[in-house]
């Protein structure tokens, strides 16, 4: 009851004892805080500060990495379609050579061959002859000398064949003696 | 908040109330004799559960701080970031900002708290409404500003730059410069504490106005008059909500001119 006491004005002037206890709590409250929480704070936005802009540097970064990538492999994918023209062209021209070759070489072998083949046709047709012409006497002589030959041996075979049976049955007796 | 004013109409009758409503007993009569009389009554109880409760959220709500942060360490954060951000940095700029977040932080939650009491049911009284606290805060406000200031400047700078304001025409000097130096040196912590202390006072009294008026009002003989004590308490929970605006307005406050303070302490110009 000392502030009704002293009047009015009283409860402007501070009990002592109550600034003390204030500022032990006060100090005590600030030493936590202030040194067991607020600094992990400010550690914790700096680590989220550092991941976030961390994550945008390395996106830029990647994105960066892409594009070169990309760059790249397109560069490489117009030589290679330059490439691959030159290599058709080629080929191409180097078919048509071949063609032309091929049927050069082509239509000298069936000349060669169609000649080859005529000369053949030829020389078989000059043996033929030949030796038809030589076959033809022959058979005309063989068949000739058959027809007549035959008509003369009927007699002069039979007479041959008896002469030689008396003959050997002749030698034969004699030799029994 | 009806119980303890029913206590205290119980008791004997403390209508009107007045400054004799702010006197609390001791709990230990033995001590009201001696130097430890006032260390322990509902006012320092509030003051010990304040920071407490401040000390145990804290250090449970930061036990393991994570990059993406869990509910209660989120609310730790904003605490802590609504105070660093538009207060400290806004004032002071990133590098000082930053440096004196940690305080003004600190100052703000304890204030918040010890205001918050006012509308506690069962205790109803902010320790703030005695102005041993408010003037313990301000005159280590006071301190700080005066310590950041001489440290930046020199004693010698630091009277100038705050007394001193450039511009002026030399022959207003002498007019000005009292001025100045009873504004900026002595007032400031008066104000300051006067303010946060005038406002939990006269919280209090409103409320104790209009909940002690509503059981004065019962007690009387005639059914009419005791009828119109509804009205009393109605204004009384009124009173409660608005209270809750003051507790927060003067918290922020205090530290928002703790702050401005500070930055002119730092600040090269006045």
């Amino acid at each position: 009851m000392i502030l009704a006491e002293e009047g009015g004005a009283a409860i402007l002037f501070p009990i002592w004892q109550e600034m003390l206890v204030g500022a032990i709590a006060f100090g005590l409250l600030c030493f936590v805080l202030m040194k067991f929480v607020f600094p992990r704070m400010e550690k914790t936005f700096e680590a989220r500060v550092d991941a976030i802009e961390g994550g945008i540097e390395r996106a830029e970064t990647a994105q960066e990495e892409a594009n070169q990538t990309l760059e790249e492999y397109r560069r490489k994918l117009e030589g290679a379609q330059s490439e691959a023209a030159a290599i058709r062209d080629e080929a191409r021209a180097d078919a048509v050579a071949a063609k032309e070759e091929i049927l050069v070489s082509a239509r000298e072998e069936a000349n060669r061959i169609i000649a080859a083949g005529h000369a053949q046709i030829e020389a078989s047709r000059q043996q033929l002859v030949r030796e038809l012409r030589s076959e033809v006497g022959n058979l005309a002589v063989d068949l000739a000398g058959k027809i007549i030959g035959q008509r003369l041996a009927d007699d002069a075979s039979t007479t041959e064949t008896v002469d030689q049976f008396l003959a050997q049955m002749e030698t034969e007796s004699s030799g029994a003696r | 908040m009806t119980d303890s004013a029913n206590v205290l109409a119980a008791e004997e009758s403390h209508f009107p109330p007045g400054i004799h409503s702010f006197d609390f007993r001791d709990w230990f009569t033995g001590l009201s004799e001696t130097a430890l009389a006032h260390m322990f009554t509902t006012i320092t109880l509030g003051v010990w559960l304040t920071i407490a409760i401040l000390i145990v959220f804290f250090l449970w709500a930061y036990r393991k701080p994570q990059i993406v942060p869990t509910k209660k360490q989120w609310l730790a954060e904003s605490a802590y970031g609504f105070i660093r951000n538009t207060v400290s940095i806004d004032l002071m700029g990133k590098k000082d900002g930053v440096r004196f977040a940690p305080y003004l932080a600190t100052l703000f939650l304890f204030i918040l708290v010890m205001n918050f009491w006012a509308i506690v049911p069962g205790i109803q009284i902010s320790p703030m409404a005695h102005i041993a606290f408010p003037a313990t805060l301000a005159i280590l406000s006071w301190a700080i500003y005066m310590w950041v200031g001489v440290k930046k400047h020199g004693f010698i700078k630091f009277m100038q730059l705050t007394c001193v304001p450039p511009g002026a025409p030399w022959f207003i000097y002498p007019l000005l410069i009292p001025i100045e130096f009873l504004q900026n040196i002595i007032l400031r912590p008066v104000t300051l504490a006067l303010r946060l202390f005038a406002n939990m006072f006269a919280g209090h009294l409103i409320l104790l106005v209009f909940i002690l008026g509503g059981f004065e009002l019962l007690n009387s003989g005639n059914v009419f008059i005791q009828g119109m004590s509804v009205l009393s308490f109605a204004m009384g929970i009124a009173m409660t909500g608005f209270e809750l605006i003051v507790i927060l307005l003067q918290a922020y406050v205090f530290t928002l001119l703790t702050g401005m303070y500070i930055q002119g302490s730092l600040a090269d110009e006045h």
